[in-house]
């Protein structure tokens, strides 16, 4: 198993009365919310705490990115990614990702990529998503029927750059380049990557044409999440793929404590905080017409539009959370069984722990941290003992002997 | 159904009324359930009114990305409709892809009306986004009379909270705005201010007063970048001016032209 230890960078400062007051997290969110000193104490805060799951012996670490909102508070996930470079050695740096579709020209993710992947002696984890329809065409205004046939374009584009000696012309739809030279070029060539998927068979086909894993980032839990799984699984033995559990990969929203209800009483402020306000998207701006194709909405998309699946978050109590699984929290007992389930039901190699929750202060954070990697992460850690806990495929490949950074700032 | 091979498109293509040949172009929203702009110029005017790929039956979206193609294509279109100097009328989205047609090819182009067409954009005024509305808020955005308006989209609709019909509309709707989308979001401009110059039709614009989606500010842009041109404003009417006043849009095609 491989265990990263996910941050969102969520603005904590959100009032109590913010669902009355605003009709949504994402896109028109007025930014005098946001305000800079405070933003620099948490954003100093969040990458201590990446550092720190480094230090207690997660696998991975990782960002991803987000535009206009209070959500996520990186629109460049590089920019976290290059600090942490400097101030962790071992951790994988999992950038999930860059929206590849919003960069113009898109070889800037190619550039950016090699310099963190140089940077941190072989450690980057790339992720190309697609990008939320928030993100991707009402922050950024990328026409939505078009943003997949953009995105397509734009890996071509960066997997040719790492993969060429040569500088070579690229006539794309969207991009013209006479001369595609990547200066610098990764050290992993090319770094693993993982894809944030949603349910569409595409996405499902373009992992497997790529040697790419699959992630589901989603927050309702891993029941809900079983269906779309086995669709994914399904297509993989159709596709007559070996069953690699690195080739999956999931998101889980965990809070351990020494006891069931002692997580209650220490997170359950936070994670009403996360479901109520951060996930807070106002209906208009979650998916513009075209952003999905017509085969995804006939067939799994649809689901969440279905009478009687809506997620009514603001009426979920810590109960409805816990026991429909939701999020996996607990004693580490309770957490380690819910953790065994979930691996083991969705077949996912990676799990994305969100340790971080809505506005958790630091000392929660750490100790719910802490308890997972001592007393949870070290009981799962051989569940597919037929692929002895890793795959070369879907982890990074550190240069042998990293030099030590604290000799490089010398 | 007409094909086109250049991209390849299948159209569907409503066709009704006896008399001189008129184009109509429709807007985002496509035809309405029995729309009464039709029936009201159907009584005067032989009507072609061809469906853009993603609307109702008509395919071939795929291969239309930009503004140049779906102009292009509607020329195509009506070429192949065989339309002898036809009045080109355009609504809203249609009414862009009119003035762009009138413009691009003035010399094939005699006889233009625009009903509040999109395509400008003034700062002081931002038109609302639309691709951002949820579909109950519609009717108050295309209709002077909401109430009436919900009616007239509706018509001949389903029940939402049915899941077949739902999967229909959301692809239904998928198909349109995700074409509509191409051109326009996230702004409606794809410079037509730069173009207007060269439309040498004589143009009728017709706006509703009280258009609260392109408000009737942009008819007066509209009107003083197109030489040859008369604009009528029509009271008690929204954005859908054409389905909201059918007959007073008429006689003011009928008086223009």
């Amino acid at each position: 198993m491989k265990f990263t230890w996910f941050h969102l960078m969520p603005w904590p400062h959100m009032p109590d009365d913010f669902r009355q007051k605003h009709r949504s997290v994402w896109v028109d969110l007025p930014n005098k919310m946001y305000q800079p000193e405070l933003g620099h104490i948490a954003y100093h805060q969040y990458l201590d705490q990446l550092e720190y799951a480094e230090k207690v012996g997660f696998d991975g670490i990782g960002v991803n990115e987000h535009h206009a909102n209070a959500y996520g508070l990186m629109p460049s996930p590089n920019i976290m990614a290059a600090t942490l470079t400097r101030r962790t050695s071992k951790a994988a740096l999992v950038v999930l990702g860059n929206s590849i579709a919003l960069y113009n020209p898109p070889l800037r993710v190619a550039e950016e990529m090699a310099m963190l992947d140089v940077l941190s002696g072989g450690r980057l984890i790339a992720g190309f998503p697609v990008g939320t329809s928030m993100d991707t065409n009402y922050a950024y205004g990328t026409v939505p029927a078009l943003t997949r046939e953009r995105y397509a374009e734009a890996h071509e584009l960066i997997r040719k750059a790492w993969a060429a000696d040569e500088p070579f012309a690229f006539n794309g739809r969207y991009t013209k380049l006479r001369y595609v030279n990547c200066w610098p070029k990764p050290i992993q060539n090319p770094p693993p990557v993982f894809i944030p998927g949603g349910g569409s068979v595409e996405t499902y086909d373009f992992c497997l044409d790529n040697t790419y894993s699959y992630s589901y980032l989603s927050y309702s839990g891993y029941l809900r999440a079983k269906l779309l799984m086995e669709g994914y699984w399904k297509r993989v033995a159709e596709r007559k793929a070996d069953e690699s559990p690195y080739r999956a990969g999931f998101a889980q929203v965990i809070c351990v404590a020494d006891t069931d209800a002692e997580a209650e009483r220490l997170y359950a402020p936070h994670v009403s905080y996360f479901y109520n306000r951060c996930l807070h998207v106002y209906p208009g701006f979650a998916d513009a017409p075209g952003y999905r194709t017509i085969k995804t909405i006939q067939t799994g998309a649809l689901s969440q539009f279905a009478p009687g699946s809506g997620r009514d978050y603001p009426n979920m109590s810590w109960k409805d959370l816990t026991e429909g699984r939701y999020i996996v929290a607990g004693s580490p007992e309770t957490v380690r069984q819910q953790m065994e389930e979930l691996i083991k039901t969705l077949r996912a190699g990676n799990v994305f722990c969100l340790l971080h929750i809505g506005n958790m202060p630091d000392d929660k954070v750490r100790h719910s941290t802490k308890l997972f990697a001592e007393k949870v992460m070290p009981h799962l850690r051989n569940l597919w003992p037929d692929w002895k806990n890793h795959d070369d495929r879907f982890w990074c490949h550190p240069m042998h002997e990293p030099v030590p950074t604290r000799i490089a700032a010398e | 159904m007409l094909t086109l091979k250049n991209p390849p498109t299948r159209i569907e293509v409503v066709q009704a009324g006896k008399g001189r040949d008129l184009l109509f172009l429709h807007g985002a929203g496509g035809h309405m359930p029995n729309d009464p702009l039709l029936a009201a110029l159907a009584t005067k005017y032989r009507v072609s009114a061809p469906l853009l790929p993603g609307y109702g039956r008509s395919e071939g979206e795929d291969g239309l990305r930009d503004m140049l193609d779906v102009t292009l294509h509607a020329l195509d279109v009506m070429e192949k409709l065989k339309l002898r100097k036809p009045i080109v009328v355009g609504h809203s989205m249609g009414g862009m892809i009119a003035a762009e047609m009138a413009a691009i090819a003035h010399t094939e182009i005699e006889k233009l009306c625009l009903l509040a067409p999109a395509g400008l954009w003034l700062d002081a005024h931002p038109i609302v986004d639309i691709f951002a509305k949820l579909p109950y808020e519609l009717p108050a955005l295309l209709f002077h009379d909401a109430e009436a308006g919900k009616k007239l989209l509706t018509a001949g609709g389903g029940d939402m909270a049915d899941i077949e019909f739902l999967k229909q509309f959301l692809v239904m709707n998928a198909r349109r705005l995700g074409m509509a989308g191409k051109l326009l979001f996230p702004i409606p401009d794809r410079g037509l201010a730069g173009r207007l110059y060269r439309i040498t039709a004589k143009t009728l614009i017709v706006w509703g007063r009280e258009d609260v989606l392109i408000p009737p500010v942009y008819g007066d842009a509209f009107k003083k970048a197109v030489s040859k041109s008369k604009l009528v404003k029509i009271a008690k009417a929204g954005h859908a001016v054409g389905q909201e006043k059918p007959a007073a849009v008429l006689k003011a095609i009928q008086d223009f032209f």
